[in-house]
């Protein structure tokens, strides 16, 4: 999550969830919290209870605007739209909470002369290259500090997730009177004064008078006697400019003062059990555990000196680098890793191009991979372009799916659309398949991090069925015996598994590794005497500690104390239930919860604040500050680290302690979010010409993954694609139940009435939904939840679609990936499924199916007071 | 024999001076009537399903799953569940769900069961191989050590410590840099 | 012994059927079918034998920017419907059986070890909430868990729903809370909002009770239900006074006849 990464230093949600119940409103875009994340929507109800506004802005009504005081639809897309003018209104209005924002953001910063913004560029930041399609970032550092050597290119976005690339924003020259014309609120004013409430009418759908009103209630909600909560999920994120729309946040928080105070924040909605996990431990290309970037060909590959002095920075707790890169490979490597081979930094693999997900599967599709291991993701259903994903498939040597049910992606030769379509045949497909079946949750024990970075141990309660296994055991055994090839081997390129450790004890008549050994691991321990380490604290750069996770260090700080694994929740925020990285906080920068003195700002808003008895930091959570730190702490000169940090800067993570209105490093596409328009638009974009789409943005554009034009007669209406309560994802851990297929047996598609009337479209009917990459089939559901958008005059219909089946479980149907395009927003490339073109057909409309269908169901245009049909039984 | 002429729902009526629709008119398979959990073991867990984390109980008897619900003193979610978190038991005894190693030869028309060892041995050989053929050590002049030819996808419902296995073993081991899953955000 | 109840208050169901999942998970109650409905989200349809928890879904019209629960426009109603479990049961008054009896805890609760199958309860239940399952012969509904009610327990639904939609707990508490939060909501400006509690009707009161937006009918809560063994009474008199009529018209006939 680079875009928090960037803004606050740490790529994950900045509150708990319980948290939400102390908010004086809460505002959920680009997510349906109520639908897919119910059991944490209780806290949003909480706070309802209590009075508080709860704003939804959607362009659907879902479950989530039934519960709140105000749905907002917009045209999907235009997320930017609204939230710059939501900064404009703060700033227009001076609503900014100018104590919180003087001291603790980089508002007051100057920037150099010679930024050039997309105001100023029709669309474009300075430093655009035109031919390698990227930005060169110099220009947007703080004025006067030492030019960052980094373009922008090389590093992949999770790196991000650290707050920034290694640049020195400790050196700055600040305005406290905001009036300089190159300080960061100047420049922000400039570059927002656009988003005005017309072009929200104009560009989004929203009247005048209800973007007023959300304005209001939003930012009436906070200030130091109250204070507001953002909640997102991938409703921005997988967007073309996602990580901006979530920067857009950030800065509309930090203006009002929202970040590590009660009731305030951004919580980011996780979509898996362990999606935040996965990224901490990362399964991702440009990341090594605690993101600490991978070594990149060319860049990285010197000496580790070069790699750290590249990535350690000289204040801000990034200055610590060198002792959790070290104590990484010493975990990896063990004694092998000296001083004399730089622990081992040469074995790492270098980074060599786009090896994520849909740049390595486009090298599959060439025939450029020989072997996959797929385990518990289903790609050919819930990947983008899926039609392309599940061809690529079929060009590998060998495939390993590891699932608890046989899946679409295990299957792919056997029953995909492409073999009942003919234009594959299993006969043909060169590619052997091993489907290995998995243990459930229960069946195995381990830690998951959830959305609010909460460790939680998972204890095993019964042996998994038949041959099904975790993937601690796959991986231990797959490794112990390539581990048994290597040794036989002894080339250079088998140093690497040669030294790898892998002494994990096993136990039982599965021999299952004892996961408890490996969380050890994780949380590091002195090489001397393996005595686990209190916290990343105690490591060390010189080789005597391991450690594989430095942000979850302290996880396990004695042999018998695990602290995920704690059931004894005490207080406000639940300590003593789990652990939270880092070091058990539980609202990140909590220090900004308290006035520069120290004091808080409110009584109603209290939560961490300076002891003077004690000489300390003390609260509801875990400071997230030097605990002796005086508020009135000044660096002496040539302080480094931690210490060159004043006493009221929260945001320890930066090399300035400030959070970031304006990221001078660290993102690919800007140091401010602009709007741009999707990849495929009904509109062309109202503020530039010539960069009307994020420039930064790849589409991967082919024969096999076209595009529509914007706008495109063939393709009139906006789609957007979401979940749905009853089922999960790609479905193979819900297709499968039938407690869960009966509430949601088919895919049927959203079709608002008056587009319905127009197409001569009723519910039940059977229609056609098509974009440049696809076609499929589904069931329309016509109902007034869909509204069109009235933009100048002119109507957008929308249409939506839930993603959640496939051709295979107890209710199928088809595959509504197959329509997504493969697309990558520049920092993170995920790709783009919330706004894209289709057209809609009636299919089969005269069918005699259609017609049962109609005679049983009432049409959702009519109010549904007809008494409810009995089921079959 | 008189005590089934006692149990006679009419005589119990007369005796007990009840209306015949109380405690007299209970079957004794109602009248023994306790939870399947009583008795259970309790294991201590957490949702599989989505971001939000909440605690899970699980019974189990004798090896066999007896039944799932939310922990009451979950911080997170206070004993309560979503319909897919209430589905959890289904989600691990369902008909569907796959017991047994299956193996599709190249050309194949058909699934072919594997055992288990076998198959591990079979996998072990093809990364080995592909490794083998595909793996860089320097370009230039300069460390490459890695295989693109090689992938992985998959992490984000898995546990930390079977994704810190993958990746040690995937990238620091093997030298594979193609590693991804769903969490891209 | 405690006399126990749910409280569902539908303003604050958010429509997710955990209550639906949670109560077939405990009860091991079968899937009834995968047929989509196209009414609104909801493809379980009503109560029935194979569905004791079921939520409807209820859809308005929509005023652009003023949506949701919120008392200016309500736009998508969701409820959690449960057998009510009658003071007067009529399943329980019309089962020839004993199958049906009350629990201690003031619960209505088919003994499918005594069921035979009848299926008088069904057509006397004024809800429509017990059903026959015909492969399996014999009637089912909700069981209150009695089992887990029997151990301490909270029944599955009301333990499982998130936002405490469904609450349980003692009737008269359930009935004050209920009160107060009615007191709160209009307070709030949800003039619409009204208690289902139909203790002055033939069923004498229920141990389910429901807080509900606009018209409870739109829930299938009639607004009078009535057990149909209310005309028991007037039946039997009715026959009684037949019966005394024929004797009298006999009487007259014979000792008439013989005057004459």
């Amino acid at each position: 999550m680079p875009g928090l990464g960037t803004s606050f230093g740490r790529g994950g949600a900045t509150t708990a969830q319980q948290d939400l119940a102390n908010s004086d409103a809460i505002l959920i875009m680009g997510s349906s919290m109520a639908e897919n994340h119910p059991v944490g929507f209780q806290w949003v109800m909480e706070a309802r209870k209590n009075g508080a506004k709860i704003l939804h802005v959607d362009p659907r009504f879902t479950r989530t605007s039934a519960m709140a005081d105000m749905w907002v639809p917009l045209r999907a897309g235009s997320d930017i739209v609204l939230l710059g003018a939501l900064i404009r209104f703060v700033l227009e209005n001076n609503l900014d909470f100018r104590e919180y924002v003087l001291h603790y953001t980089n508002a007051s910063v100057l920037l150099r002369d010679d930024f050039k913004d997309t105001e100023d560029l029709d669309g474009f930041f300075a430093g655009w290259d035109a031919e390698k399609k990227e930005y060169k970032t110099e220009t947007w550092s703080y004025k006067d500090s030492p030019t960052n050597k980094d373009s922008g290119s090389g590093h992949g976005g999770h790196a991000k997730d650290r707050g920034g690339e290694k640049s020195q924003e400790n050196v700055y020259e600040q305005d406290l009177t905001l009036q300089n014309p190159r300080c960061v609120y100047q420049v922000l004013k400039r570059h927002f004064s656009r988003y005005t409430p017309d072009l929200v009418e104009h560009e989004c759908g929203i009247p005048h008078e209800i973007f007023e009103e959300l304005a209001t209630a939003f930012c009436s909600a906070s200030g130091p006697e109250k204070t507001a909560a953002i909640c997102y999920a991938v409703g921005w994120t997988q967007h073309s400019d996602g990580v901006q729309i979530i920067r857009s946040a950030a800065i509309l928080q930090l203006l009002l003062g929202n970040i590590g105070r009660p009731g305030g924040g951004i919580l980011a909605l996780r979509g898996h059990a362990s999606i935040q996990g996965s990224t901490d431990i990362p399964t991702l290309y440009d990341i090594l555990p605690g993101y600490l970037p991978m070594p990149f060909f060319e860049s990285d590959s010197g000496s580790l000196d070069d790699y750290l002095k590249r990535h350690t920075t000289e204040a801000g707790w990034w200055s610590n680098f060198d002792k959790y890169a070290v104590s990484l490979l010493k975990a990896y490597y063990g004694d092998q890793a000296t001083e004399r081979n730089d622990y081992g930094f040469n074995w790492l693999p270098r980074v060599t191009g786009d090896h994520s997900h849909l740049g390595f599967w486009l090298e599959m599709n060439k025939g450029k991979v020989e072997g996959l291991f797929v385990m518990g993701q289903n790609p050919a259903v819930g990947a983008p372009n899926s039609g392309l994903e599940r061809k690529a498939l079929s060009k590998l040597k060998w495939l390993v799916v590891r699932d608890m049910v046989e899946s679409e992606t295990a299957s792919f030769w056997l029953d995909s659309p492409e073999i009942s379509r003919g234009e594959l045949r299993a006969s043909e497909i060169d590619t052997e398949v091993f489907f290995l079946p998995a243990a459930g949750h229960a069946e195995k024990e381990g830690t998951f991090t959830n959305t609010q970075r909460l460790l939680q141990f998972h204890e095993k309660a019964v042996d998994p069925p038949g041959d099904a296994r975790s993937e601690t055991w796959f991986m231990y055994h797959l490794g112990r015996r390539l581990k048994e090839k290597a040794r036989a081997h002894s080339s250079p390129r088998n140093a690497p598994l040669n030294a790898l450790t892998w002494d994990y004890p096993v136990e039982g008549i599965l021999a299952e590794p004892k996961v408890e050994e490996v969380l050890k691991e994780i949380n590091g321990w002195n090489i001397v005497d393996r005595k686990l380490v209190s916290g990343y604290k105690a490591l060390k750069s010189d080789g005597s500690t391991a450690c594989g996770c430095w942000i979850y260090s302290g996880v396990f700080p004695k042999p018998d104390e695990n602290n995920a694994r704690k059931r004894e929740p005490k207080g406000r925020y639940g300590h003593g239930w789990g652990f939270a990285w880092p070091s058990d906080r539980r609202i990140m920068y909590n220090r900004a919860s308290a006035r520069p003195d120290g004091q808080p700002w409110s009584e109603r808003k209290r939560l961490v604040w300076w002891d003077q008895q004690k000489n300390q930091w003390i609260g509801y959570d875990v400071p997230d500050f030097t605990k002796s730190k005086p508020p009135d702490y000044r660096p002496p000169e040539n302080a480094k680290g931690d210490d060159a940090l004043p006493g009221d800067k929260p945001f320890i993570m930066h090399p300035d302690g400030f959070g970031w209105i304006w990221v001078a490093s660290g993102l690919k596409d800007g140091p401010l979010p602009t709007h741009y328009e999707p990849l495929e638009s009904p509109v062309q974009n109202p503020l530039y010409s010539e960069a009307g789409t994020n420039p930064a943005a790849k589409k991967l554009e082919n024969r096999e993954n076209p595009y529509a034009s914007s706008p495109d007669p063939r393709f009139p209406y906006v789609l957007t694609t979401y979940r749905l309560t009853e089922h999960h994802t790609a479905g193979g851990m819900s297709r499968y139940l039938s407690h869960l297929s009966e509430l949601q047996p088919s895919l049927f598609c959203e079709i608002s009435p008056e587009l319905a009337r127009q197409l001569g479209i009723h519910t039940g009917d059977l229609v056609i939904i098509a974009t440049a990459r696809s076609s499929i089939r589904a069931r329309a559901l016509v109902t007034t939840r869909i509204r069109p958008i009235h933009l100048d005059g002119r109507v957008i219909h929308q249409v939506a679609l839930p993603y959640h089946w496939g051709y295979k479980g107890l209710v199928k149907g088809d595959v509504v990936n197959d329509l997504i395009a493969l697309s990558e927003e520049p920092n993170v490339r995920i790709m783009e499924t919330k706004a894209l073109l289709c057209n809609v057909l009636p299919g089969n409309s005269r069918t005699t199916k259609r017609k049962l269908l109609r005679a049983r169901f009432p049409d959702q245009t009519k109010t549904t007071d007809a008494p409810a049909e009995r089921k079959a039984s | 024999m008189p005590s089934l002429f006692s149990r006679w729902p009419l005589i119990r009526q007369i005796t007990n001076r009840a209306d015949g629709t109380g405690p007299e008119a209970m079957s004794p398979r109602t009248q023994s009537l306790h939870t399947r959990k009583r008795g259970a073991q309790k294991s201590r867990s957490i949702c599989p399903y989505c971001g939000v984390g909440c605690g899970q109980l699980i019974f189990h008897r004798d090896g066999k799953l007896v039944s799932i619900e939310g922990d009451p003193e979950s911080p997170i979610s206070r004993g309560h569940l979503c319909p897919k978190g209430a589905a959890s038991y289904e989600l691990l005894t369902h008909p569907q769900r796959a017991q047994k190693v299956l193996y599709r030869r190249p050309l194949g028309t058909s699934w072919e069961e594997l055992p288990l060892e076998q198959a591990m041995d079979m996998i072990a050989d093809r990364v080995w191989q592909s490794r083998e053929r595909t793996f860089v050590e320097e370009k230039d002049g300069q460390v490459v050590m890695n295989t693109t030819a090689v992938a992985h996808l998959g992490g984000a419902t898995l546990d930390n410590e079977e994704n810190y296995l993958i990746k040690k073993l995937f990238t620091a081991g093997l030298g594979m840099v193609c590693v991804s899953n769903q969490a891209r955000i | 012994m405690t006399v126990t109840a749910f409280l569902t208050d539908s303003t604050l169901c958010i429509g997710c059927k955990a209550c639906e999942v949670a109560c077939k998970e405990w009860n091991q109650v079968p899937g009834d079918g995968f047929i989509w409905s196209g009414n609104s989200y909801d493809n379980t349809g009503a109560l029935g034998h194979s569905t004791w928890r079921h939520v409807k879904f209820v859809e308005n019209g929509v005023t652009p920017g003023l949506g949701g629960n919120s008392p200016e426009a309500f736009s998508w109603g969701f409820s959690s419907d449960v057998c009510k479990h009658c003071e007067n049961a009529g399943c329980l008054e019309a089962c020839p059986t004993g199958a049906i009896v009350r629990t201690e805890f003031g619960g209505v609760f088919v003994q499918p070890d005594v069921c035979n199958g009848c299926g008088y309860c069904v057509v006397a239940c004024p809800f429509g909430v017990i059903e026959k399952d015909e492969q399996d012969g014999r009637a089912f509904k909700c069981t209150f868990c009695y089992d887990r009610q029997r151990d301490g327990l909270h029944p599955a639904c009301a333990s499982v729903c998130p936002t405490e939609s469904i609450k349980f707990g003692n009737l008269d508490d359930l009935r004050a809370e209920a009160h107060g939060r009615i007191e709160k909501l209009k307070s709030m400006g949800f003039d619409d909002v009204q208690l289902y509690d139909p203790v002055d009707s033939s069923v004498a009161g229920t141990h389910a009770i429901f807080i509900v937006r606009g018209d409870p009918g739109t829930y299938n809560m009639p607004p009078k239900p009535e057990v149909p063994t209310i005309y028991l009474r007037k039946g039997w008199t009715s026959a009684a006074i037949a019966s005394g009529l024929m004797l009298a018209a006999t009487l007259f006939a014979f000792l008439g006849g013989r005057r004459a």
